[in-house]
C-alpha cells in the first residue's frame, strides 16, 4: 500500500490539540507537530516519550564533579602541596571547604554544556544543517501536524482535520 | 465542592493538646532549669528555658514573616501559578501578629532583666570605670557598638519592624477578603495590593537583615557576619514554604482545594528544592569565608559551636540534612509530584531548620549546657500547637478559593 505525507495546518493551538486527539483516536500515528511556541499538553497526546535529557544532565554533573575533585586532589594535594592561608594541603578531606566552590562550578559547567550539546546533537541543530521544518510559517503563527498515512485513509483523515478546524491541508 | 475549611473538633483538640503539653513544658522547663552552672555564674538565669522560648518564638514568627514576604512576592511579580493556594499562604501569614508579639515580649522581658539572653542588655558592659576602679565587665569591642544597642534606638527599630510588617500583613489580608466579598471592578483593589507589595518588599529587604542582627546575631555580641541576615532570611523562607506545601497537601488529602493542580504542587516542590539550595549556599558561604580567613574574632562563632561547646552533632546534621535530603529526594520531577516524598522531606527539614535556629541561639546563651530534652520537645510542641491553631482558625474564616482574582483562571489551568 502506498504511504502519503499529509500536512494539516491549524491557526490555533487548542484546535490543534483537539485534532490530534481525534486523529490518534482513529488509530493513526501523528509523526510530528511543528509550532511557533511550546504547546502545553500536546506531548502525551501524540505519544512523545518523556525526555531523558535529565538523566544525561545528572551523569554529566557527576562527571564534572569527579573531574574537579580529581584535578584539585592531584594539583593541590599530591603533585605540589601548597600551603594557602595556613591551611596545610596534605589532606584533601581537611581542606574540603576550599574545594567546594570549584567542584560546584565544574559540576554546573559540565552539566550545562553537556546537556546543551546533547540536545543539539540529538535534535540535529547545528550550523549549516538544513532545517527540517516543512513549512516556515510554523515559526510565526501556524501549527502544523505531520502525518504519514496509507492512501486508503486519506479521505477520512482529511475530513477529521477539517472537522477540528484545520485551515489548510497539503498532500506531499 | 468543599469551598470552606471546617476547623473540626478533632483538629482543635489536637491543637489544645499540643498547647497543653507546651504549657506543662513552660512550668517544667522553668522549674527544672534552676541550677546555675559554675562556669556561667552571673550570666545564667533559667537561660536554657528562656533560650528555648526565643528559639520557638523566632522560628514560628519567621515562618509567617517569610510567608508574608512570599505572598508579597507573588503580588509584585504578578505571578499566576499560586493563586489557588493564596488562601493557604494568607492563613500562614495570619500568625504574624501573634509571633511578633511574642518576640517583642521576649525582648521586653530581657530589658527588664527577666532573662539574661542578651548580654548587651546589661549596661555594665559599656561603662569603662575609672583608672583606679576599672569596670571588670567592660568590653571595649562591645562598647564600640554602644550607640547601636542603646535602648531607645533598639526598641524604635524593633517597634518599626513589628508595626510595619504587621500593618502590611493586615493590609494584604483585608484587601484580599474585600475583593472576595465586594468584587473588584478593573482589579483596582488587587493592584493596590501589588503596589503595597512592592513597597513591603523594599522595606523587608533591609529590615529582614537588621532584624536578624538585632534579634539573633546580637546574642553573640562580639561577632558579626554580613551574611547572617540572608542566611536567617533563607532559613525562614524555606520553613515557610514547607509549611505552605504541607498544609496544601494535607488539605488536598482531606478533600479540599480540588482546583489546586498537580502542577501547583510540583511548583511548590520546586520552591522547596530551590530555597533549600539557597539556604545551603548561604550557610556554606558564611562558613567557608570565615573558615578560610581564620580571623580569631570571626572564627569564634564556629569554634564555639563545633569545638568549645560541643554542638558538633547538631551543627553538622542541620547542615547536611537540610542540604542533602531535599537535593537527593526532590531532584526528580516525579518526586515533586509525589505527596509521600513531599511530606517526608518536608517534615524532616522542618525539624532540622528548627534545629538550625537552635544552633544560632543556644551556643551563645547556654554555652555547653545544652540538651535536646523534655524542655525542648514540649516547648516546640506547644508553639506548634499555637501556630497550627491560629493558622487553621484563620483558614476557616475565609473561603479556601479566592474570588475575583485576575489570575485565578490561569492558576486553575496551570500546566507545567
Amino acid at each position: 500500500m502506498n504511504k502519503i505525507t499529509l500536512h494539516g495546518i491549524y491557526d490555533d493551538d487548542q484546535q490543534l490539540k483537539e485534532g490530534a486527539i481525534k486523529i490518534v483516536g482513529m488509530g493513526i500515528h501523528v509523526k510530528e507537530v511543528f509550532s511557533p511556541f511550546p504547546v502545553h499538553g500536546i506531548d502525551p497526546i501524540i505519544g512523545v516519550k518523556r525526555t531523558r535529557l535529565a538523566i544525561c544532565a545528572f551523569i554529566y554533573g557527576l562527571t564534572g564533579m569527579s573531574l574537579a575533585t580529581w584535578m584539585m586532589w592531584y594539583m593541590m594535594v599530591t603533585d605540589w602541596p601548597t600551603e594557602i592561608g595556613g591551611k596545610p594541603n596534605f589532606s584533601y578531606l581537611l581542606n574540603v571547604p576550599a574545594f567546594i566552590p570549584i567542584t560546584f562550578e565544574s559540576t554546573v559547567l559540565c552539566a550545562a554544556h553537556g546537556m546543551a550539546i546533547t540536545f543539539f546533537l540529538r535534535s540535529w541543530l547545528m550550523p549549516g544543517v538544513k532545517a527540517k521544518n516543512p513549512d516556515p510559517r510554523t515559526t510565526d503563527n501556524k501549527f502544523l501536524m505531520l502525518l504519514e498515512i496509507n492512501q486508503g485513509d486519506q479521505s477520512k483523515v482529511e475530513a477529521a482535520l477539517r472537522e477540528t478546524g484545520a485551515s489548510e491541508i497539503h498532500v506531499c | 465542592m468543599n469551598q470552606t475549611f471546617t476547623f473540626t473538633d478533632k483538629a482543635k483538640r489536637l491543637c489544645y493538646l499540643l498547647m497543653g503539653i507546651g504549657f506543662i513544658g513552660l512550668i517544667w522547663g522553668y522549674v527544672r532549669d534552676s541550677n546555675v552552672p559554675a562556669d556561667m555564674a552571673g550570666h545564667y538565669n533559667h537561660n536554657r528555658f528562656w533560650a528555648n522560648m526565643l528559639v520557638n518564638s523566632f522560628f514560628f514568627m519567621g515562618i509567617s514573616l517569610a510567608g508574608t514576604f512570599f505572598l508579597a512576592l507573588q503580588y509584585a511579580a504578578e505571578a499566576g501559578w499560586a493563586t489557588t493556594v493564596k488562601r493557604v499562604m494568607e492563613a500562614v501569614t495570619c500568625y504574624l501578629p501573634v509571633g511578633l508579639g511574642l518576640m517583642v515580649l521576649m525582648l521586653v522581658l530581657g530589658e527588664f532583666k527577666a532573662h539574661n539572653l542578651y548580654e548587651w542588655m546589661n549596661s555594665d558592659l559599656f561603662t569603662k570605670g575609672t583608672l583606679d576602679k576599672p569596670n571588670p565587665l567592660f568590653d571595649e569591642k562591645v562598647a564600640h557598638n554602644h550607640s547601636y544597642f542603646k535602648l531607645p534606638f533598639f526598641f524604635a527599630r524593633t517597634l518599626g519592624y513589628v508595626l510595619v510588617w504587621g500593618a502590611f500583613q493586615r493590609l494584604f489580608r483585608r484587601r484580599s477578603l474585600e475583593v472576595d466579598l465586594n468584587g473588584d471592578a478593573n482589579h483596582i483593589v488587587h493592584f493596590k495590593n501589588v503596589k503595597s507589595a512592592a513597597i513591603f518588599l523594599v522595606f523587608f529587604g533591609f529590615t529582614s537583615s537588621t532584624m536578624s542582627w538585632d534579634w539573633l546575631m546580637s546574642l553573640d555580641v562580639r561577632w558579626a557576619s554580613t551574611m547572617f541576615g540572608w542566611y536567617t532570611f533563607s532559613g525562614m523562607w524555606i520553613s515557610s514554604l514547607i509549611t505552605i506545601t504541607l498544609l496544601t497537601v494535607w488539605l488536598k488529602k482531606n478533600g479540599y482545594l480540588e482546583e489546586v493542580q498537580e502542577s501547583t504542587i510540583h511548583d511548590l516542590g520546586k520552591w522547596m528544592f530551590a530555597v533549600s539550595f539557597l539556604w545551603s549556599y548561604l550557610y556554606f558561604m558564611q562558613f567557608m569565608l570565615i573558615w578560610y580567613t581564620n580571623v580569631p574574632e570571626e572564627v569564634s562563632y564556629f569554634y564555639d559551636r563545633i569545638h568549645e561547646f560541643g554542638y558538633r552533632w547538631t551543627v553538622w546534621p542541620a547542615f547536611f540534612v537540610n542540604f542533602a535530603f531535599p537535593m537527593i529526594m526532590l531532584m526528580s520531577r516525579d518526586a515533586k509530584r509525589n505527596y509521600g516524598f513531599l511530606v517526608i522531606v518536608g517534615c524532616c527539614i522542618f525539624l532540622f531548620h528548627w534545629l538550625d535556629v537552635f544552633n544560632m541561639v543556644m551556643p551563645a546563651t547556654v554555652h555547653a549546657h545544652w540538651r535536646l530534652g523534655i524542655t525542648e520537645v514540649t516547648l516546640f510542641l506547644g508553639f506548634l500547637g499555637l501556630f497550627l491553631y491560629v493558622v487553621l482558625n484563620n483558614l476557616a474564616k475565609a473561603p479556601l478559593m479566592v474570588k475575583n482574582h485576575p489570575f485565578l483562571e490561569e492558576s486553575k489551568h496551570l500546566h507545567i
